[in-house]
C-alpha cells in the first residue's frame, strides 16, 4: 500500500519536533528563572532604598535574617526607645516587599505554587550571603555570623 | 490491516508519553535556577556587585587578623 510508508513518516516528523520543543523547553526551565519584570524591579528598588536604613541595624544585631525568608526584631534594646516605633516599621514594610517578591517570582514564571519553594531559596541565601557580624536564624536559634 | 495499527498505536503512545514527560519536566522547582535568581536579586538589594558569597577569602587584608 502506498499509505504504509506515508503515515509513520509523517508522524516520525511531528514526534522529532516535539521532542525538540520538549528539550528547548527544558533547557530553559533549568537554566534561568524570569526575573525581570516590572512589579520584579519595583520591589528590588523599594528594598534596594530601605536597604541603607537597616544596614546597621543589621550590624549592631537590633535586626536578624529569619529561618523563613523574612527579617525580625531580635534585639530591642539595642535600639534607643525613641527609634523602635520606626524600626517596627521598617521592618514591617520590608516583610511586606519581600513576600511580594516570593510571590511575583513564583507569578512571572507562570507557578505561583512554586512562592514556598521560592521563599526557601531565598531565606536560604539571604542567610549564607550576609556578611560576618550579622545576625541569622539557623535551627530556630539566632546564631552571629 | 492489524499491523499498520498496531504501529500508529505504538506511535501514539510514545507521543502521548512524550507530552507528559513535557509536563512532568516544567512541574518541578528548578532550585538551581532560583538560587541564581535569588543571588542577582540580593546582589542588587544589598549592592554587593560580586557573585561569589563572601566566605571568598579577601586578599587585600594582608595585615588584618
Amino acid at each position: 500500500m502506498n499509505a504504509r510508508h506515508g503515515v509513520p513518516g509523517w508522524m516520525r516528523w511531528l514526534m522529532a519536533g516535539l521532542l525538540g520543543c520538549m528539550m528547548a523547553f527544558a533547557v530553559q526551565a533549568q537554566g534561568n528563572l524570569e526575573i525581570d519584570t516590572p512589579a520584579i524591579s519595583a520591589l528590588k528598588s523599594s528594598m534596594q532604598k530601605r536597604h541603607g536604613q537597616l544596614a546597621p541595624l543589621y550590624a549592631s544585631g537590633a535586626i536578624g535574617l529569619a529561618a523563613d525568608g523574612s527579617i525580625a526584631l531580635r534585639d530591642a534594646s539595642a535600639v534607643p526607645l525613641a527609634q523602635r516605633g520606626s524600626v517596627n516599621a521598617l521592618v514591617a514594610a520590608e516583610n511586606a516587599d519581600r513576600s511580594a517578591l516570593y510571590r511575583e517570582v513564583a507569578r512571572a514564571n507562570q507557578h505561583p505554587e512554586w512562592e514556598a519553594d521560592v521563599r526557601s531559596t531565598f531565606a536560604q541565601r539571604w542567610i549564607d550571603r550576609a556578611p560576618a557580624g550579622w545576625w541569622v536564624q539557623r535551627g530556630g536559634s539566632w546564631v552571629k555570623k | 490491516m492489524p499491523f499498520f495499527r498496531i504501529r500508529s498505536l505504538l506511535l501514539a503512545g510514545s507521543l502521548a508519553l512524550a507530552a507528559s514527560a513535557c509536563v512532568t519536566i516544567n512541574i518541578y522547582f528548578p532550585a538551581a535556577a532560583a538560587e541564581k535568581a535569588a543571588d542577582r536579586i540580593i546582589d542588587e538589594v544589598w549592592q554587593t556587585h560580586e557573585n561569589q558569597p563572601p566566605q571568598a577569602a579577601p586578599a587585600e587584608q594582608g595585615a588584618g587578623q
